[in-house]
């Protein structure tokens, strides 16, 4: 049976065996590349798509279903529409920054394709400090929004920037704390490591309810973090049209649509990783058949599943809850949110040095 | 107690929160409940809501009678004077005189479908349609008069 590490593996055998190792090199990190960039646009078209149907079916709507079958070529029409609009810089904007805003949201986003396993060996980039390394660049963010924001020179985007701010430094924290749980538990920061200790049960299982209570504080925390409603403040089309990309247009419009997707995509991955073990199969303790019988299922597959159904949620989130307020947001970050992943932190670590979990 | 408090709101939060996600998620998975009616494509088949407001009109019954008594309520009621009721004096059999409309004259082209004038109408003599292909090319055409021509009050209405 194929797979991704076994297309991978012949790739590299391949080209060794035609061209000197530092050619070898070069080319392999153009294919990366070029493989990051296509599943962004792919992921671009998927997900703006899923999000729209999902959207319409919670709100007893029909969504789109007129451009293609079942409505399925709206997403690629859209894209069409924006690479022919006109992209505008605003006469009283800083030109550079207002430009780089959304490459360096872009960039962000492809530096966080680097540690995540998409199927069993196929990883960009296993290096040791992998899920630190998420959650540092993670947070460079924060400075693509501020800087649009700051660039337009306008009131609306610079308030929806200073939002943004408040509200990614706050977030990062209980984000960082969850994550920290699943370390704990695993005693290492690579992703590899972190997958293989789920091989007889997924942490959210194994870690009992402390695993639980940090799989909910991290998917609150990285809802807020990628400013998707009910945190949309740094957005909040209501109050400041659409916030810190008001002035933007065209493609440079569609970078920061993109980017939203592509993290949502990557902290849902994230998300699988820790909590519902990556690629790894549901397999139970020592139940050797059943685990045989889901190894069946491709390694590429059930992590694609966990990351969509927890983009699933993501959306039902969306689409279910009202926008906070700013006061609001903080309160629940400083008083609830932090606290109860602090505690819960405390709780993981006695149960990882008794050797409570499974 | 502080900490009884704040697990008690922790909990009723979450709770809450799931119960708006329970509604959501029924509706996501039961797509009959979808209202969206796909227009020009099902124009046969429509199905609106009962409570659809297309223009005000007024029922008469198989011997060309209405309700109305001409009391003027609904053209009082209207915020922006749609409505006109015209009236005359009407000699009755016995020799008395009786007010009766002449006229209901009502401007569509300044009707909002409100529906206060059906509210007001004591004897409910005026309802709502659910017709709502009203363009036409002369706009004069969108003034109409509600009573059928020769049409008189149902006996039994004052």
């Amino acid at each position: 049976m194929w797979s991704f590490s076994d297309i991978a593996n012949e790739l590299h055998i391949w080209l060794n065996k035609t061209f000197n190792p530092t050619l070898t090199l070069v080319i392999e990190m153009v294919i990366a590349g070029i493989a990051v960039i296509s599943l962004f646009a792919v992921l671009g078209l998927v997900l703006v798509l899923m999000e729209r149907k999902v959207s319409a079916w919670m709100q007893i709507r029909l969504g789109p279903n007129r451009v293609g079958p079942k409505g399925m070529l709206q997403s690629l029409a859209d894209t069409l529409k924006l690479l022919v609009k006109e992209g505008l810089t605003p006469n009283g904007a800083d030109k550079l920054l207002f430009n780089l805003a959304p490459f360096i949201a872009m960039i962000v986003a492809m530096l966080l394709m680097a540690p995540i396993a998409f199927a069993k060996d196929f990883q960009l980039w296993d290096l040791n400090i992998g899920v630190l390394y998420v959650s540092a660049v993670s947070s460079i963010m924060v400075i693509s929004i501020l800087m649009a924001g700051w660039a337009s020179n306008n009131k609306y985007s610079l308030m929806g920037a200073m939002r943004s701010g408040a509200q990614i430094v706050s977030y990062e924290l209980s984000a960082g704390l969850s994550i920290l749980t699943i370390v704990v538990l695993t005693g290492s920061l690579r992703v590899s490591d972190i997958i293989q200790s789920q091989a007889d049960g997924w942490w959210i299982f194994k870690g009992h309810i402390p695993a639980l209570i940090a799989f909910v504080i991290f998917i609150i925390a990285v809802t807020a973090e990628t400013n998707r409603a009910p945190f949309d403040l740094a957005e909040a089309e209501s109050e400041l049209t659409a916030g810190f990309h008001t002035e933007y247009s065209g493609m440079k419009f569609a970078l920061f649509f993109l980017a939203e997707y592509v993290n949502v995509f990557i902290v849902c991955a994230i998300g699988a990783t820790l909590f519902l073990g990556g690629w790894m199969p549901f397999h139970i303790g020592n139940w050797t058949g059943f685990n045989k019988v889901m190894d069946y299922i491709p390694s590429s597959i059930w992590f694609f599943g966990k990351t969509f159904f927890l983009i699933f949620i993501i959306m039902w989130f969306r689409w279910t809850f009202p926008r906070l307020r700013i006061d609001q947001l903080l309160n629940l970050e400083w008083k609830y949110l932090l606290p109860i992943s602090m505690i819960n932190l405390l709780l993981v670590t006695a149960m990882a040095i008794l050797k409570w979990h499974f | 107690m502080f900490i009884t408090k704040y697990i008690k709101e922790v909990y009723l939060g979450i709770k809450s929160l799931l119960v708006g996600m329970k509604r959501t998620g029924y509706y996501f998975t039961h797509h009959k409940e979808i209202i969206t009616q796909q227009y020009p494509d099902n124009r046969d088949t429509l199905n609106l809501p009962e409570r659809f407001k297309g223009e005000v009109v007024m029922p008469h019954d198989e011997k060309n009678e209405h309700r109305c008594t001409g009391c003027q309520a609904c053209e009082l009621a209207c915020p922006n004077g749609t409505i006109k009721v015209i009236t005359q004096s009407v000699l009755l059999a016995d020799g008395r005189k009786k007010k009766a409309i002449d006229k209901l004259v009502y401007h569509l082209e300044l009707c909002t479908m409100c529906n206060l004038c059906v509210v007001a109408c004591p004897s409910d003599a005026i309802v709502m349609a659910q017709t709502f292909e009203h363009s036409v090319f002369d706009r004069t055409k969108l003034t109409k008069i509600l009573n059928n021509p020769g049409s008189k009050i149902m006996d039994g209405i004052e």
